[in-house]
Order: structure tokens, then C-alpha cells, then sequence
């Protein structure tokens, strides 16, 4: 997969390579950031993200823990109310459920209970989503459910630019943030600019500009989204692509002002349907553009199953480019 | 034991026990009374019985300390320091309270006095002080951590996870574990194939003792010498200790779970009043002493409540303050 929004001039690298990048800048900037994880430091993370840096920063920050998801997790809770910035690696969503404790009862809500005397200023990486084979226990899309949690600020990278320059923005939010990273962005490549730097977290962004119909979605799915956008293209129908980049909180604005100008909505969302991402979107659109809609808002979601192993049956399960164009011809009528 | 471990049992550190020790007594009584009158809603769990270890522990601490504690933590907390009005106005939920009224009885929190809730998942306390201590040492910080919790706790895998993380990164925490017994209503035998829980602690290769949780003198010397390793740099210690809570678990239960004449055999053994008799015995304290502290304790008590009740509500236009920190969007 190659990032064809790329900017002009730059170095070539992957996804993972832009995440590391980040990580290295964040280390060498800030004195009171670490990196811990499982297999983050030997073993270079799971999905080789931080390859290389134990070298370089050592066994203190590069700091290898073992497999106590609720253990190490809230360790970084209380590291960051220490005075650190833990960035805390989680191998996958799915395996976040053994810490949802600590991220859901602790860090989502230290600051309210303690009358905003105490901030957890911690930064949690996962990947996410489906697509690799690796079956019903490491590809779910669960980003949604942590969306659901107040206290949290959650983000899904799906560009380089965002990639390279989300993690330093959440590094100085005072509040736990979650960043949320694609499984199948790890081995894009493209064209990076040589002083690509931190970027706001409050935008969604708008990837391709179009009248017809309003694509919503983020993560993973943006490169399958503009892709349909381009089938769309050559039948006539022109989509607008938004990003969300931030699942919580949402960017209304964004939204809205595009769909009150295409008068259509489709959410693309990899989440399964039922209580998605895709549905609150949907809602607000419901909520806020329903005298400017002319047709029914659709959805792109995961089928309801857990993700099968064998890859016709995966394919299946996930949106696919021939799903969005279909959804957004039946909102166009064409 | 070496010397700064030991504990000097003058008359006025004797004097400084009795009072403290009472003060949460005394203050819990009046949440108990305040709770049939419902000024005190939600839960509460009372901590009657066991004053011995949060004030013996505190004797210990200094004040750049750091204290994570559970949802029975009103005798830590005054232990620690924190006021007695500020903490009743809390258990109202007035906005005068040490938590702005947001926690309430199970959540109290304390910036200056390094007060981390508060903690109302059983074992969730844990890692965060793992967390508190690792941050301590990273930065090169001479602070201990102090993580009280139920002997229920033991069961949870937060626990587990915690102690190997401590033990494995030498890290300056002291676990404090408040066996009384049950877990609500859960005997120990029938929730631990182990119940002598400090050896779970041993078995993470970290200095383990078990102490007379009823007994305020052996907690705050076991105290002191778990705390003098820590702050050596030898990694976290544990501190069981055996103690049993007077009250029902909360205010709703009936106690089926364990015999009275069992509760009857403990209250032999209250803290206050075996300290006060030993004290009195030893010629250390005399019978006149301790009608002055309970006028004193008395008179604290009635000021927190008329605090609390002078208190005021947090608007309703504030209820969305304080989920995330202000911050302006460009």
C-alpha cells in the first residue's frame, strides 16, 4: 500500500517506521517519557515498532515488562501521576481487555474523583484491526468501546503525518490518551517530510474534497474508503473522504459541514455494526443535518462474527472498497 | 531491628497514638450515626477495629510519602493528615469536601498530602502504586509508596501482578495487607489455598513479615523497619497485618457470614483500649489522660459535621467539570 496523499519531497518510509520516528523524538525531547511494554525492548515490539531503540535509550526507558497487561498499565497510571510521561505499548486491543480495569475505573477517572486534584497524563498505544489471518483473539476493532469512556481522549492515526506526529501532541495532554494503530498501516510506505513534526488532535480531516456523498470513517479503513472513492470517481459520483483522526472526542463540526453540503452520509467503521462507532456517528448526523438529508444515512461496519481465520471468510467479515461504493450509490441513487 | 526502626514509647508519642487512634474511631461512629440519618448516602465502609494499622503505618511515613489505599480508607486518610471537616463535608458530597464532593466515602483523594484515593476495585490500587514508586525511582526520588488493601485483594490478579513487578524492578513500595478475615463475606479459608498471605509475598522474593494488626506498637515498629529497607534501595517490602473489622462490611449487612460471639472475642482485643490499659499499667499514662482526649476528639468530630452541614451543593451547570483537564481548542 502506498500513501498517495503524500507530501512532496521527502524520505520514503513505513507506517511503523514514522511511529518509531515518533517515539525516538519524544525520548530524546522529553527526559521524563519511557517507552514500556511487552517485548518493546529485546525483541524490538511485537510489530517491530520499536526495533532499535533499546540501543539507544536503554533498559530503564525502553523498559521490557512482563505479560501484566492490568499490572503495567496502571503502573504507568501512576507513573504519570509521579511526575513521568509513560507511553504504555499494548501488543493488541484484545489483549487490553485484561487491563480495561485500569484504563476504564483508574485512569478515565482519577481526575473527576479526585475534584480535579490529580491528571493522568499517560499516552497507551494499540494496535488494532483485522486483516493479517490472526483469527478471532488478535484482530478486533475495540477503539469504539474505549470512544464510550469519558476522561479518555482517543486517536486513530491513519496517515504518516498523523503516524509521526500524534504521540508528541498527546504527550502533553494532561489526560490519558489513546492511540490506536492499524494492524495493515505498518508496512505503508511513503513520502515523509524531513522536519514532519507534531500535529493538532482535535480535527477530523477532510482526505479527498467531492459534492456527491460524505465518506465518514478513520484508521485502517481510510485507504479502502478513498479507493472506492476513486471507483466512484469513474462512475460520475464525486465522495467526500473525512477522516475522524479523533474518536472521542468527535469532530461534529467537520462532519457536519460536509454532509450539509453533500446531503448524504455513508461511515465506513470496522467496528462490528451493533453499538459502532458507525452508529453515533449517524446519529449525530441524524441529530444535526436531518432537515438537509436526502437519503438515509448508511453503514459500513464488520460483519457481525468473530474474525475467521481463513482469508476469503476475513475479507468477508471486514469493509472492502465494492461495500462502500455499494452504500454510497444506494445514498446517491445511482 | 536497628535503632531508627524502633519505637519510642514515650508518654506523649504513647499520648499521640491514643488520640489518633480514636480520632477515627470516634469519626467513624459519627458517619455510622450520620448514615441513618442519610446525610450519608451511597456506601460505607466503616474501619472500626482496625485503626491499629493506618495509624502504626503513618507513624512511618514522611511527608513526600505517597498513600493509595481502598474504599476503607477514612482511618488512612486521617491518619495521614488530612483534615477531619474537609474529609466529613466529602462524605456528604459537599463541594468543600477533600474531593470536591465527587468521590464521596470511597474516594478520597489529598494533593498535599500525596493521597491517591481511595480505590474502590478490589487490588486496582495496586498497580498504581507500583506506578507512584516507579516514578519515584526513575527520577531519583527517596520516597517510599505505601499500598494498603483486603486480604481479598490477594486473590485478584492485580495483586500477583503487582508484587512480581515491585519485587522485579526493586521498586520502593510497601505493601500493607489489612487481613480482617473476610472478604465482605468470604472467610479467607474459603477463598485461599494459602492463608498465610505474607508468604505469598516471600515467595516474590521480597522482605515479608506478618504483625498483631491489633496491636498499634507492633505495626508501627514493623513499619518502620519495612520502610528502612525500602528507602536502603532495597526493594518493596510487605506488611500483613492480622486484624479484624468490628462493623458489618458496609452499611448493608446483616453478617451471616461469621458468628457473633466471634466479633464478641475480637473486640477483646480493640486497639484503643488494649494500648490505653498497657499504657496505664506501665504507669506511662494515668486514667486522667484520657477523658481530655475524648472531650478533644469529641469537640474535633462536632466541628467536622458542623463543617460539613455548612457545606454547599456543587451546582448542577458545573456536573461535566472536572472529567478532563480545560484546555483551550485552537
Amino acid at each position: 500500500m502506498t500513501q498517495a496523499a503524500a507530501a512532496g519531497s521527502g524520505n520514503a518510509v513505513t507506517y511503523r517506521e514514522a511511529v518509531r520516528a515518533a517515539i525516538r523524538d519524544a525520548l530524546q525531547r522529553l527526559p521524563q517519557a519511557f517507552l514500556m511494554g511487552e517485548d518493546v525492548g529485546r525483541y524490538g515490539g511485537c510489530y517491530a515498532v520499536s526495533k532499535g531503540l533499546l540501543d539507544e535509550f536503554g533498559p530503564e526507558r525502553i523498559r521490557d515488562t512482563p505479560l501484566s497487561e492490568a499490572g503495567f498499565v496502571g503502573a504507568g497510571i501512576g507513573a504519570a501521576m509521579g511526575g513521568l510521561r509513560p507511553i504504555v505499548e499494548v501488543m493488541t486491543v484484545n489483549f487490553s481487555m485484561l487491563c480495561l480495569d485500569q484504563i476504564l475505573n483508574s485512569a478515565a477517572t482519577i481526575r473527576h474523583m479526585s475534584g480535579g486534584q490529580f491528571s493522568v497524563p499517560l499516552v497507551i498505544r494499540m494496535a488494532t484491526g483485522a486483516g493479517r489471518q490472526l483469527a478471532a483473539q488478535h484482530s478486533h476493532s475495540l477503539e469504539n468501546w474505549y470512544a464510550h469512556i469519558p476522561g479518555l481522549r482517543v486517536l486513530a492515526p491513519a496517515t504518516l503525518e498523523d503516524a509521526r506526529g500524534m504521540l508528541w501532541t498527546a504527550l502533553h495532554e494532561p489526560d490519558p490518551v489513546l492511540i490506536f494503530e492499524n494492524v495493515m498501516l505498518y508496512n505503508m510506505t511513503g513520502a515523509l517530510p524531513e522536519n514532519a513534526g507534531a500535529v493538532e488532535i482535535d480535527r477530523a480531516a477532510v482526505r479527498r474534497p467531492g459534492r456527491d456523498v460524505t465518506l465518514v470513517t478513520y484508521g485502517g479503513s481510510l485507504w479502502k474508503t478513498l479507493s472506492a472513492a476513486e471507483q466512484l470517481a469513474g462512475l460520475g459520483i464525486e465522495a467526500e473522504v473525512i477522516d475522524l483522526r479523533s474518536l472521542r472526542p468527535l469532530d461534529d463540526a467537520t462532519v457536519m459541514a460536509s454532509v450539509q453540503r453533500t446531503r448524504r452520509a455513508v461511515i465506513v467503521d470496522e467496528g462490528w455494526r451493533t453499538g459502532s462507532l458507525a452508529g453515533e456517528v449517524a446519529a449525530r448526523i441524524m441529530e444535526q443535518c436531518f432537515w438537509s438529508l436526502d437519503a438515509p444515512v448508511g453503514r459500513v461496519c464488520t460483519a457481525e462474527v468473530p474474525i475467521p481465520y481463513p482469508k476469503h471468510l476475513e475479507d468477508a467479515a471486514l469493509p472492502q472498497p465494492h461495500r462502500i461504493v455499494a452504500a454510497a450509490r444506494a445514498a446517491v441513487g445511482r | 531491628m536497628t535503632a531508627a526502626a524502633k519505637t519510642h514509647l514515650v508518654r506523649s508519642h504513647i499520648l499521640a497514638l491514643v488520640k489518633a487512634m480514636l480520632r477515627i474511631r470516634r469519626f467513624e461512629e459519627k458517619c455510622a450515626e450520620l448514615y441513618t440519618q442519610e446525610k450519608i448516602r451511597g456506601f460505607l465502609h466503616l474501619y472500626i477495629g482496625e485503626e491499629a494499622i493506618a495509624v502504626g503505618v503513618n507513624q512511618a511515613l514522611a511527608p513526600t510519602d505517597a498513600i493509595v489505599s481502598t474504599y476503607r480508607e477514612h482511618g488512612h486518610a486521617l491518619a495521614r493528615g488530612i483534615k477531619m471537616g474537609p474529609l466529613m463535608a466529602e462524605m456528604f458530597g459537599k463541594q468543600e469536601g477533600c474531593s470536591r464532593g465527587r468521590g464521596g466515602s470511597m474516594h478520597v483523594f489529598d494533593a498535599p498530602t500525596r493521597f491517591y484515593g481511595g480505590n474502590a476495585i478490589v487490588g486496582g490500587g495496586l498497580p498504581i502504586a507500583v506506578g507512584l514508586a516507579l516514578a519515584d525511582k526513575m527520577r531519583g526520588r527517596a520516597n517510599a509508596t505505601v499500598c494498603f488493601f483486603g486480604e481479598g485483594a490477594v486473590a485478584e490478579g492485580e495483586f500477583h501482578e503487582s508484587m512480581n513487578l515491585a519485587a522485579l524492578w526493586q521498586l520502593p513500595v510497601l505493601f500493607v495487607c489489612e487481613n480482617n478475615l473476610y472478604a465482605m463475606g468470604t472467610a479467607l479459608a474459603i477463598s485461599e489455598s494459602e492463608t498465610d498471605i505474607h508468604r505469598k509475598a516471600e515467595s516474590y522474593r521480597m522482605a515479608s513479615t506478618a504483625v498483631d494488626g491489633m496491636d498499634v506498637v507492633a505495626v508501627e515498629s514493623a513499619a518502620r523497619g519495612a520502610l528502612e529497607t525500602i528507602r536502603k534501595g532495597d526493594g518493596p517490602a510487605f506488611l500483613e497485618c492480622r486484624t479484624y473489622r468490628f462493623r458489618a462490611h458496609s452499611m448493608f449487612d446483616a453478617q451471616l457470614y461469621r458468628p457473633k460471639a466471634e466479633v464478641e472475642e475480637w473486640k477483646k482485643r480493640c486497639p484503643i483500649e488494649r494500648l490505653e490499659k498497657w499504657a496505664i499499667e506501665a504507669g506511662i499514662l494515668h486514667e486522667a489522660d484520657l477523658a481530655p482526649l475524648e472531650t478533644e476528639v469529641a469537640r474535633e468530630v462536632q466541628e467536622a459535621v458542623a463543617f460539613a452541614e455548612a457545606g454547599s451543593w456543587e451546582p448542577v451547570a458545573d456536573l461535566l467539570r472536572d472529567v478532563q483537564t480545560p484546555r483551550a481548542v485552537p
